[in-house]
């Protein structure tokens, strides 16, 4: 081909493309649509400053495909969310991973919307009729830690489990409608299936779909009132000439984006999410820590007890919240530099040191008392343990072991099991929970009178497990001894 | 870097010339961030890709023998049996039991031939008339001859025939991936 020749199909192919999009062009505008989004002028000129927004619309495209991803193989019930977790972390291809990016997601949008608002803030971004934009974004700040509550209980693990049984005991401290409030939440007195099903939803369809409709209007203000670019410039004689949204700020944007993104996928490959046992409500010892973006509230509440508490609990996050809400009708001079209104940035910093302060000192409280520290890490060590576990497909209700009837000996032997409350350490049907290790297949490793043995006289290691010694009668004993073989 | 230094020549040749550098520069850019966008769309496609493709790879449970019953249930000549089997399977995440109905006759040999109940043509399932000596199909009235093989309707073949294997005086089939 000579070079003529390419170049004149070059330019044919530009036309065709070119063609192409004034069809589009005069049927949507896009063309008059882009140009009014890249050719918005920024005060004072692009930014790094101003990253943090659309880092946040692009962490949550993320966890919006991840979570369709998530879903596709999730059940949200107290007998399948475990399962279908640890079947897709350990066994689904990039299940891990997947699951991981999520996870670490979750974590990134909380520390972005810090940024989000500590930047707005400080550049007094909220001033000159921008009141509601800023309502908007308080509302949207408490949807993403809603997001973050109500998904962090669906892998339906110890840790996530507990942490949600402290979570809707506070909001019963609410005087009056807090007891049902709670059970609203959780679908009964209970935390079960029911719980589990109302936070799915609120998950994944009442919350994202307030957060998408509340990201619309809050997108469509800011583009109303404009960016506030640069405090330090004067608007009427600005020292620094404005700059348009493109090429700069994108290309701030989108490196920022990109760092986002290597950070999530860097993170979720090389330090996986882990999983943990499944929840066993039975369990005495289990010590529930929340989130890092929830331990100051967690540390705040062990100073309010008895009937005082609902200052603690209730009064004074309201009141922080209300001040929160109002930075713009508090804060309504025309003097948009920090250092020229400290009464106002002192009034936002200290509620923010406090709250480092809490979280400081909850970290500092679980390395100081030697027990809660031990447990801790003994936790730690268990999902370890659990995530080395391969997965076992659970035995469905049509399995056959579950539907094939059970020889008479092997009935009267589960009816042993469940009256010496086996079941309460090793499961309902000897799967093994956090307590004690499953004892399907123990045949293939112990001969009868070994486990008849062990049963009733434990090792040294299963009595630190805290396995009782047998006391039943000798037929009784035979009888679980044959329940045991005959799981397989 | 070799386009950009090729603007800033541009931008000394006057008013024209930076009209086209801003469009060039424009159009420049617009393929960096497309080439960074879709390099980057592809490796994070790819486990995705991979997770939701799992279940088609996962292991089926083709391959594992289930047994029917003695063989002296199924000297019948005449009639093909049908039985009911229960073949174990893993569901996802979950170890369940799917019953699927076979019929076994005999061949023109006399060895024993398992056919599967299920409609060769769209998988409904396929009952014996033993007033016809035939397999009928209710949704579409796909025939078969007691041997399976396809007599009339819509089916594309005959019914399927499963592995047998006799073990201990007790017949085994090999049943499909449920």
């Amino acid at each position: 081909m000579s070079k003529t020749e390419f170049q004149c199909n070059a330019q044919t192919e530009r036309m065709g493309a070119r063609r192409l999009y004034d069809w589009v062009d005069q049927r949507t505008g896009a063309r008059s649509l882009l140009r009014h989004i890249l050719d918005e002028r920024i005060p004072g000129g692009a930014r790094w400053a101003y990253v943090f927004g659309s880092g946040l619309v692009c962490a949550l495209f993320i966890q919006a495909i991840t979570g369709v991803a998530l879903a596709l193989y999730y059940v949200p019930a107290a007998g399948t969310a475990h399962e279908t977790v640890a079947y897709l972390t350990k066994q689904v291809w990039s299940g891990s991973f997947i699951r991981g990016v999520h996870a670490y997601g979750s974590h990134f949008i909380v520390l972005l919307l810090f940024a989000h608002v500590i930047q707005t803030f400080f550049y007094g971004a909220f001033k000159n009729r921008r009141e509601i934009l800023w309502l908007s974004g308080v509302c949207l700040f408490l949807l993403m830690l809603g997001m973050a509550f109500t998904g962090y209980l669906l892998p339906w693990d110890q840790r996530s489990y507990f942490a949600t049984m402290v979570g809707t005991n506070v909001i019963a401290e609410v005087p009056g409608a807090g007891p049902l409030l709670k059970r609203l939440l959780r679908g009964g007195e209970e935390m079960g299936t029911l719980t589990l099903s109302r936070f799915y939803t609120l998950h994944i369809l009442v919350l994202p779909g307030l957060i998408l409709s509340l990201i619309a209007l809050h997108v469509c203000l800011f583009r109303r009132a404009g960016p506030a670019g640069t405090p330090e410039d004067d608007l009427m004689k600005p020292r620094r000439p404005s700059q348009p949204f493109y090429p700069r700020q994108l290309l701030m944007d989108a490196g920022f984006a990109l760092a986002l993104v290597l950070g999530l996928v860097g993170l979720a490959h090389f330090l996986p999410i882990t999983l943990g046992p499944e929840a066993n409500p039975a369990s005495t010892d289990y010590i529930p820590r929340p989130e890092w973006y929830f331990l100051p509230m967690f540390q705040w509440l062990k100073y309010w007890q008895g009937p005082r508490a609902v200052i603690g609990i209730v009064i004074v996050p309201s009141l922080v919240l209300i001040l929160f809400a109002s930075v713009p009708f508090l804060d309504r001079r025309y003097e948009r530099r920090a250092r020229k209104r400290l009464l106002s940035v002192a009034g936002f910093v200290l509620p923010l040191a406090v709250l480092a302060l809490l979280g400081a000192l909850s970290y500092r409280d679980d390395r100081v008392d030697p027990r809660v520290r031990l447990q801790l890490e003994h936790q730690k060590d268990e999902e370890e343990r659990y995530m080395k576990q391969p997965f076992a497909p659970a035995l469905g209700a049509t399995s056959l072991a579950n539907t094939v009837p059970p020889s008479p000996e092997v009935a009267a032997g589960r009816k042993v099991f469940l009256a010496h409350q086996c079941n309460f350490c090793h499961g309902d049907n000897a799967t093994g929970t956090a307590a004690a290790p499953r004892l399907v297949g123990i045949g293939e490793q112990l001969s009868t009178e070994q486990l008849m043995g062990l049963i009733r006289k434990p090792n040294a290691r299963m009595t630190a497990g805290k396995m009782p010694a047998f006391v039943g009668s000798d037929d009784d004993l035979h009888a679980v001894v044959t329940y045991l073989l005959s799981l397989r | 870097m070799a386009t950009q230094r090729a603007t800033l020549v541009t931008v000394s040749e006057g008013e024209s010339g930076k009209l086209t550098t801003l469009v060039e520069r424009r159009s420049f850019l617009a393929i960096l961030f497309s080439t960074i966008a879709a390099a980057f769309a592809a490796v994070c496609a790819l486990p995705l890709a991979r997770y939701i493709a799992y279940p088609l790879y996962a292991a089926g449970s083709r391959g594992h023998w289930v047994d029917i019953g003695p063989v002296s249930d199924f000297t019948s000549t005449s009639e093909p049996v049908r039985k009911l089997v229960n073949i174990e399977h893993v569901d996802g995440w979950q170890q369940t039991v799917s019953q699927q109905a076979v019929y076994v006759t005999r061949d023109a040999n006399g060895s024993f031939l398992a056919l599967s109940s299920v409609c060769p043509h769209l998988g409904c399932s396929v009952a014996w008339q033993s007033q016809s000596k035939t397999f009928v199909c209710p949704c579409h009235g796909g025939c078969f001859a007691p041997n399976g093989s396809r007599i009339s309707g819509p089916p594309p073949r005959g019914m399927s025939a499963l592995a047998t294997r006799i073990g201990g005086g007790r017949l085994s089939i090999q049943p499909p991936s449920a």
